[in-house]
This record gives C-alpha cells, structure tokens and sequence, in this order.
C-alpha cells in the first residue's frame, strides 16, 4: 500500500461550488413558478433562451476562444447567470435581443476577466444594464402580469413608473393609481419576469439562509437602508411613495436577495457586506428617487460591485483578541 | 459671453491653484537621489531577480554606487549581466571590475522515478515547500528533489523546466544567468549555483542526501552513499566527504573524470564533455562500471543502468552494506 | 450555553470508540523512544548501545533551553541510538531498547490506590513543578509543550484561572473523554496539584456538549465531595471546532482573548492544561511515574474494533493496529492525530510519541481530496476562521509570495485548525499555502529580529 500524504486537515466539510450554485438556482424556483404563473409562455421563452444561450456561451467560449480543456459549464454559474439574466427581462423580449444581452454577461461580463470568481461585475447585472442602455424601447416596455403570450402582450405602466411620474409632478394622485401593498408582494403586477412577486422571492432568500448559501447581512442592509431613506423622503414629501411600496415593487427583492448576494462581485467580510448593504440601499433610493431612470437597483449594485475591492482591502475582519487603540 | 468668461475664469483659477499645490509638493516631496544610481539602473538587466543579494536592480545599483563610493566594487555581482555589465557599471562609476568566473545552476539530484520509489502518494497544493513540510514527501530520501516545481517557478529567465519522464528538473545553460532564485526557492537545498568550468565541462557529485549509506540505498539506487571512493581516487584532492556526502570543489577540479569511473553509485556526472573515444569502450571488459558513461545522464539513463548491474545496482548492492 | 466568539465549523463527529473502555495494549518486542517527542531542543541520549534499561529509565536528559527528559517505557538492552523515522517523516535520533520482560524502577509506585491531595502532605508548590519537569511531562493535547514551564509563569504575569481542556473537539478522538469516565478522581487530584503549584485559586474544566456522561460524573463528584474539591467547575460548552485550541477554549470559559504573538495565555491570566496532562502530572507527583504510557484512540470507518489502548510509549502503531482488528485493506491515509490537524504518516513503524493522542485509518475514498476549481470569493473562509483571519487573502498572497502583505494581515496568528480548508466549496488547498507564508514570515521575523540584536 503506498499510503497518500497531505497536510491537514484530512477531512472537508462537504460543500461544492456546485452544491452553492445550484443551491440559488433551487432557491429560484418559488420565483420561477410565479413567473409561469403570471406570464405564461413568455417567460418560459424567455427564460429558456437566457438560461441555454448562457450555458452555450460559456461552453463555446471557453473551449474555443481560451482554448480551456476543463468543462466549466457543470459548475452551474452559467446556468444561474442565464437564470438572473431572464428574470431581469421582460417577458415579450425578442428573442435574438435576449441572446445578445447573454452573451454580453458571459463574455464580457465574466469570461473577460478570466471566468468563474474573477469577474469584478455581476455578470446578469452587466448583460442587463447592456440591453437597458442599448434597447431601452423594448426593455421597458413591460407587459402587465396575468398575459400568458409571448407576442403582442398588453403593456402598462409598472408601480415604479408611477412612483416616478408622481415625484416628477409632485403629485399624489398618481401613487393612487399604485397597485395594493399586498397585490406587490403576491405578484399582481406588471414588471420583469423575477420582480413581479415578492413573496417568492423572500421565501427563495429563506432558504438560502437556511442553507447557509448566504448570510443575511446584505439582504438585511439593503432592505433597511431602503426602508428607513424612502420612509424618510415619504415623511417629509407625501409625493414620495410609502416605504412598504418602495420595498416591494420593481427589482429592489431580487436585488437585494440574489444579484447583490453573489459571492465573487460582494465585499469578503461581515462588516463590509453591510456597508456594501447600506450603499446598495442609498444609492437605489436616490437613483429611483431623482435620477434619470425608474429603476435603480441594477446601477446602486454595479456600483457597489466597483467599490468591493476597495471595501475588502479597507474593512477587516475583528480579528481574535484584537486590541482596541 | 458671460457663461463664456466665466467658464474661462473660474477654469483658470483652477488650473492655477492646482499648478500651484503641485509645485509646492513637488518641491517639499522632491526625493534627492545620486543621479548615478539611475544611469547605473540602466545598463542593469531589470529583471529583478534579487539575484545579486538585493531587492531588484534599483536596490543593486544603490549598493554599488555606495560601495564605489568607499573606493572597491569587489563582492558586487550582476549574475545576469556578468561581467559584461560589471564592467559598463565601473565605467560609470569611475572604478575598474573584477574579473569573476561565470556560474550555472545545477540540479544536485538523479532520483528519476525509476531509480527512487515512490513510497507514498503527495495530495495537496503543488508545491516543493508544502511537500517538504511532510517529512521525507513521496519518495523515502528526504534530500532530494521533490518534483513539485517550485524552482521552475522562481526562475525568471525560462532557464529550468520540469522533465515529465524524470520527474526532476533540467537546466537549461544557455538561458541560465546563475541568479540563485531557484537555489534559493528549493526547500532542500538541492540546487547548487557552481562555476561553469573549463569550456562549460563539469563533474558533478549529482546527490544531496546526508543520511547513512545503507539507509541512502534503500531509498534511491544512484545515491551518494559516502563510500570514499572517489575521495581516494582524486589526485587532486577536489573531493570531500561531509555528512555524508561527497563534494566536488569546482575550483580544484581538473576534470580527469577519474572519480566519475570509480563511484559504485553512478552518482558522479560529468556534464558537456564530448563521448568518450573507442579505447575507452575497450576498456569496458575490465571495468564494466566505467563504460559508456552519457555525457547527459538523463538522456541516456537506461542504458546506464544495464552496462553497471555489477556494480551500481540496488540489488546487488543492498545485502553487503547492510552487513558493513 | 458558552462557546468562543469568532468563526468555527462543525466538522462530522464519527466519535466510533467513545464506548470502549480503556485497554492495556500489550508490551511491544521492540520500543522506540524518539528524541524529538516535544517542542524545542531534542532530548540528548545518556544510553549507548547494549545498556540495560528497566520502565522508568532515563534514556535521554533535557536539551538546552526549552526541553523536557526522555524515559523508557519498557525493560530491556538498547539495541541501537540512531536516526530512526518518527511520525514528522524524517529519520531523527532516537533509543531503540529490544525489550526483554517487563521490569519497573522500584522508585515507582504501581499501585491503583488513589492517592488524594491531602495524602502528600505538605508538599511545596516548588516541588511539584520539579517532579513535574523530572518526569518530562508536554502537553498531551497534541502541542507538545513542555508542561513544567507552563506551570512557570514569567514575572509580571499571575495565574488567575486554571483551564483544563477536556473538550476533544478533534472528530473520531475519544482518549480524553474515556480517561474522565475511567479516572475521574484522578484528574480531580491533578487538577489540585496544578492549582498548588502555580497558586491560583480557580480551575475551570471545559468539557463540550458532545460527552454529557462525563459533564454528569464530574459535576457529580463535584458536588459530592465539594469539601475536598474546592474552587473547581465543569464548565460544558457548545459543541464547536476548534474549540480545542488553547485560545478559543480561554475565550469560550473566561470569556477573554489573548492578543496576537509574541503574547501568551498567561498574559491573560489563564493558564490551560490537556485532560490527559492533568492525569499524568497525578500519576508523576503522587506515584513517582515518569511520562512512560498514554491513551491513544485508535479508529476509523473500516477499523474492525475501534479502540482506546492504554499504550507504552514507543510502541510501534503497527502493533496498535493489529490489536484493533488489523489494517483494512481500503486504507488510504494513515493519520497520527485527529482529522483536522494530525499529520499523516509514511509508515506504520513510527512509535507512540507523548503527543500521539490518536490513529485514525482513513479509507481510499475518503482520503483524497477534492478537485480544486477556483476560488469563488464566498467568504466561507473569512467566516469560518476561529482567528478572525483572511484565509482566502493569505493564500492569495503566499502565491504571489508577497510576504509583507501575509504580514500586515497578521498570518502568523493561525493556529492552522483547517477550518478554513474544511469550508471551502471550492477544495482549495488553503492552509496548506498559508502553512508556507506562515513559516516564510516567521523566518523574516527571525531574521529581522536577529539583525536588530546585532545592531545593538
């Protein structure tokens, strides 16, 4: 017998980068549902397509462009970017506009700076804001939930959309308009595939939690921090929406859960997750509140996604015994 | 043209007031350094290396500006540039070099996979230095080279490189500038940076195990096993056994190969001399150990270990010893 | 319920042995006796070859500085003093004693009878420390360290609190829980000693959740015979790795945290003892007995009989092996020590050491490690890590050998645990990285060290 040799530990907890990817894309599911639920065929299109040209685009990529012998589309990020990806579109997208903004997560997004855990930017996030930016018709142009087609969906105005004509006009009828607080958070809402029931995706958050897949300081700091800015704009100016409403609609949930969480684009620490957390919060608000555009989760976290290194290099773990100066 | 002026003005004033601040700095952060140091950087090779003893090129040229400056450059090498860089330093410096013999390094270790049994199996991180941290690693001689590379690594000049059938790594002269760094980078000390010698002809001790004879047999079958033969055969006396081990001083070596003949372990290698001529090969029938001897032992090792069975084979060797 | 504040993991318990009673292993043929069964300066041989030796000779006297004696466990000749393998891997100097019968030192008392504090009288705190030092006892736990000069705090320090650590929290390992439940006024007795000799008036046992017969036994015997036991207390704890470390044990029970090295626990006013130590400075203050057997756990998933031996130092672990059941043929790794932090050994003719605290037969399967994929920045590591450390950054650094960076981030604080390799999804071979700058950086210090007393 030739013994093997290695320094200890000798024993490993268990855990896999697949068991963790999978992991979300499991805690997906409740969000999946609904969204087959509330746009029927479109976003089993959609969704297909995002999650299939994402696995293809980091297959072929990797094999013939970096010429990597090692298969890396098991490991399941590709399947999970393509997942996120889809949830942030809406569910009338055309297809060949949704393989382009794949592979802008996959190449530019992530391979580009060497794959798996090297990319400084949420690679859904990046093939998001890409199409955003470069097909802002058709990506904002979201169809009202309860329409099971693909083409030709009726679309409307999306609670954030309302919430941004009442700042601008400083008026609070609009927010009349507003769907109920309860209506948000079960789904009935128009809006991207992902972000039309928060409920599920809360419950999706549970279970990561309970699986320790993430910890509850950036989901937790975003909300707050959300909560607490829009109660305070709400308080001051009543054409503000109410904070309950802010929480629920547009991407905020799904940011907040799954986009800000991923693991290689969030600072290392407990204490840098939250303030990562608080600043995601701020910069949501104040972009929703007075920028350009309704939505502001996918900028607040691309932002913040840059500030990382600067947080990991900065904040520190309390290290054992640490003695206070 | 009021927004105009304004613009004008107030991008003005700031343009002034940063000149203004960067002046200041400039001239309270202005580092003073020896202008020589900077010329001398420039003919160095910039490879920092941190061969020459000092961190990187800069670091060197600092040293030999100070040393010019106490009137003698001895002791201060460039390994990379060698002498032709020594001497465009003391041009600039006003000094005259010394004349120093060029180095190589070399790999003190001829435990092929087929010469040392692997007794267990390394799992873990690829490194010499993690390997090293388990005792005597996969192989039971805790001298010799562990095969994880850590020397390839060090070098910055693509001058060593792993051989996959060896499992031991091979240094490539011509890219070699002697800088020490994968000396320095190997856990056991199994590189040595030695004189290249008459027309880059060696003879080299390829071992580096300190421990007992019988116990170095057992662990690998071309190793020293300190049996003073090549000590007594030396005219010279170039040769020294210390812990265990013989030692070619390189500066008293005359290159007679005699020692390289004499050793029961093939483990004296004598590198870059051309084959031996037919007198040599008729001279075999008496002494079969010293027969075809490659020039490079990797190259040529099968046929090594075929032409010496009487006298270098572990078989035939283990029993005697264990008996001594 | 108290644990200690930072990090930690769960690693499977597989504690397979914990009901077996403690048995006597039997006398080897032939027993090694390693110089180097301790941190510091090797023992320095006084036998050469052919000298006869009984149980309880002297067969190597303390080095310079740091170091404790070697005594030989079993009676015969000295068949050799030479470099032998020992469990680092490496041939190091050692005794090797043929034995021939099985003949004591009159000096030792054999006995069970158990010898209580009051028995010894008016036995001086000074007293107890040199037949403590003369006995060459080390912390069993594993360390190794010299268990007299523990007992020496430097000026300035007061021991304000003794620890023992009886928590285990190595998985498989069942030594120290079995030596509670089989000598538990024993361990009392010793713990009285430890109190006497560096005269502090509080002792602490730390037992984790995981071994309630014990936590019952002790805390029982506590409260029966409170007169004769006073100032100590059962302290159970959370079921957590490595609570074990002499850092978060004194953290978990007292609630305090010894700053970074050079500081040491005494600076906190703690001082912390093994289970197994405890019992052996019993057996040398009242029994005369040098450090000449242990208990050692000897386990694994394919061990026919997992056992706990009562083993004479230098036997051969072959010969534990064979009393267990036998090597199975699956075995792939042969672990000195426990899971997380043992070493693994090349042979099975390396000898029980005085920090051999268990065997553990890993199979094939298990003993492989993962394919590395790369590292996903999960920050599992960073909150795993029981030292508030960087695990992942360190080891980033040590490829890139920038050791300045492994310094400033403070990496020769690991206590090298695992739990960051444990954790990680992505099986990188992370402490084995940070083991390198760990040692690279220590050198550095060393060095800059030396160069300043030079200076001077």
């Amino acid at each position: 017998m030739k013994p093997i040799i290695s320094l200890s530990p000798h024993v490993h907890g268990g855990d896999s980068v697949q068991k963790n990817m999978y992991g979300v894309c499991i805690a997906l599911i409740p969000a999946l549902i609904a969204s087959l639920y509330f746009f029927g065929l479109g976003s089993a299109i959609v969704l297909a397509t995002s999650v299939a040209a994402c696995v293809f685009f980091e297959w072929a990529i990797t094999r013939f462009i970096l010429g990597r012998e090692r298969l890396t589309i098991c490991d399941g990020s590709a399947v999970l970017t393509g997942l996120l990806l889809g949830f942030n579109l809406p569910s009338n997208l055309p297809i060949w506009i949704i393989i382009i903004g794949a592979l802008v997560a996959i190449g530019i997004g992530k391979l580009t700076f060497g794959g798996l855990g090297c990319n400084p930017f949420n690679p859904a996030l990046v093939g998001r804001v890409f199409l955003l930016i470069s097909f802002p018709v058709q990506m904002t142009s979201w169809p009202l939930s309860g329409q099971m087609g693909y083409v030709d969906a009726e679309t409307g105005a999306t609670p954030l959309a309302l919430m941004k004509l009442a700042i601008k006009e400083g008026d609070t009828s609009y927010l009349d308009q507003l769907p109920s607080a309860f209506d948000m958070l079960v789904g009935q809402t128009g809006g991207s595939l992902g972000e039309v029931s928060a409920l599920c995706l809360l419950i999706g958050c549970c279970f990561m939690l309970w699986k320790k897949i993430i910890t509850w300081h950036i989901p937790v700091s975003i909300l707050a921090t959300v909560f607490v800015l829009a109660g305070i704009f709400h308080l001051i100016d009543p054409s503000y929406a109410n904070p309950v409403q802010v929480i629920l609609s547009g991407g905020l949930m799904l940011g907040a859960c799954f986009m800000a969480t991923d693991y290689v684009t969030s600072p290392m620490t407990a204490r840098g997750q939250l303030i990562y957390g608080c600043a995601i919060g701020v910069l949501t608000v104040l972009i929703r509140d007075f920028g350009s555009y309704p939505e502001g989760m996918s900028f607040a976290i691309l932002i913040m996604n840059g500030f990382t290194p600067l947080i990991n290099t900065y904040v520190k773990p309390k290290r054992f015994g640490e003695v206070k100066k | 043209m009021n927004v105009i002026l304004i613009a004008v003005i107030v991008l003005g004033a700031i343009g002034l007031v940063s000149a203004l601040i960067l002046f200041l700095a400039a001239k309270k952060f202005a580092v003073h350094e020896d202008e020589r140091i900077g010329k001398v950087a420039e003919v160095l090779p910039q490879a920092n290396c941190g061969g020459c003893g000092f961190p990187g090129c800069s670091g060197f040229a600092g040293a030999c500006v100070k040393a010019a400056d106490k009137g003698s450059l001895e002791g201060l090498l460039c390994p990379v540039g060698g002498q032709p860089v020594m001497e465009k330093v003391a041009d600039i410096l006003g000094m005259k070099a010394e004349a120093s013999a060029p180095k190589v390094a070399v790999v003190r270790c001829n435990g092929t996979c087929e010469s040392r049994p692997r007794i267990a199996e390394f799992d873990g991180a690829q490194s010499c230095r993690v390997q090293q941290m388990l005792g005597s690693g996969e192989t039971a001689c805790a001298y010799g080279c562990l095969g994880c590379g850590d020397c390839v690594a060090a070098c910055q000049f693509d001058a060593i490189h792993m051989n996959p059938e060896t499992g031991l790594p091979e240094v490539d002269e011509e890219k070699c500038t002697a800088c020490g760094a994968c000396s320095k980078a190997c856990p056991r000390g199994v590189i040595e940076i030695r004189l290249k010698g008459l027309k880059n002809r060696r003879v080299v001790v390829l071992c580096n195990n300190k421990d007992k004879g019988a116990v170095t047999r057992k662990a690998c079958s071309v190793g020293c096993i300190a049996c003073q033969k090549c000590v007594k055969v030396c005219k010279f006396e170039a040769i020294t056994v210390d812990a265990n081990l013989a030692h070619i001083d390189a500066e008293k070596c005359k290159l007679c190969r005699k020692c390289e003949d004499e050793c029961p372990q093939n483990a004296i290698h004598a590198f870059n001399f051309p084959p031996r001529k037919p007198k040599a090969e008729a001279s075999a029938a008496e002494k079969p150990a010293a027969a075809a001897k490659p020039a490079v032992p990797a190259a040529e090792k099968p046929a090594v270990n075929e032409a010496t069975v009487p006298a270098g084979s572990p078989t035939a060797n283990v029993e005697p010893a264990k008996e001594q | 319920m108290k644990t200690f504040k930072i990090g930690g993991v769960h690693p499977a318990e597989n504690k397979l042995s914990a009901a077996e009673p403690i048995r006597t292993a039997a006398i080897p043929k032939q027993a090694v006796f390693s110089m180097f069964q301790h941190i510091g300066a090797p023992a320095v041989p006084v036998v050469k070859k052919g000298d006869e030796v009984k149980v309880g000779t002297l067969l190597g006297e303390a080095g310079k500085g740091l170091s404790v004696p070697v005594f030989s466990s079993v009676s015969g000749k000295v068949n050799k003093v030479d470099a032998v393998l020992d469990s680092s891997g490496t041939r190091r100097m050692a005794v090797v004693v043929d034995v021939e019968g099985d003949e004591w030192l009159e000096s030792i008392d054999r006995s069970d009878k158990l010898v209580t504090f009051k028995d010894l009288g008016t036995i001086t705190a000074e007293e107890v420390v040199s037949r403590i030092k003369a006995a060459g006892i080390v912390g069993m736990g594993g360390a190794t360290f010299p268990t007299g000069v523990k007992l020496m705090p430097p000026p300035g320090t007061k021991a304000e609190a003794i620890i023992v650590n009886a928590v285990e929290c190595e998985p498989y390992l069942t030594a120290d829980h079995r030596l509670m439940l089989e000598k538990p006024e024993q361990i009392l007795v010793g713990i009285q000693l430890i109190k006497h000799a560096v005269n502090c008036p509080k002792a602490y046992i730390g037992i984790e959740m995981n071994k309630p017969d014990a936590i019952q036994l002790l805390t029982n015997l506590l409260k029966e015979k409170a007169a004769q036991y006073p100032g100590i207390e059962v302290v159970p704890l959370k079921v957590k790795y490595p609570q074990g470390g002499e850092k978060q044990l004194i953290d978990a029970v007292i609630g305090r945290q010894v700053p970074a090295p050079p500081a040491l626990p005494i600076n906190v006013g703690a001082i912390v003892q093994n289970v197994g130590t405890v019992y052996a400075i019993y057996e040398a203050v009242t029994k005369n007995k040098p450090l000449i057997e242990r208990i050692i756990t000897v386990t694994g998933k394919s061990v026919a009989k997992p056992s706990n031996f009562l083993a004479r130092i230098g036997t051969p672990m072959q010969q534990l092996i064979d009393e267990a059941g036998g090597l199975p043929a699956d075995t792939g790794k042969i672990i000195g020590g426990g899971p997380m932090m043992g070493r693994a050994l090349m042979s099975l003719e390396v000898p029980v050491t005085k920090g051999s605290s268990g065997l553990l037969l890993m199979t094939e399967k298990e003993s492989r490690r993962g394919e590395v994929s790369p590292c996903i920045r999960c920050a599992k590591c960073v909150s795993a890590c029981p030292m508030g450390l960087e695990p992942y950054l360190l080891a980033s650094y040590t490829r890139l050998k920038d050791w300045d960076g492994c310094e400033k981030n403070d990496v020769t604080s690991c206590i090298e645990c695992g739990s960051c390799a444990f954790t990680c999804p992505s099986n990188r071979p992370l402490l084995d990285n940070i083991r390198v700058a760990k040692q690279t950086v220590m050198g550095i210090i060393k060095a800059r060290h030396m160069e300043a007393i030079g200076k001077k």
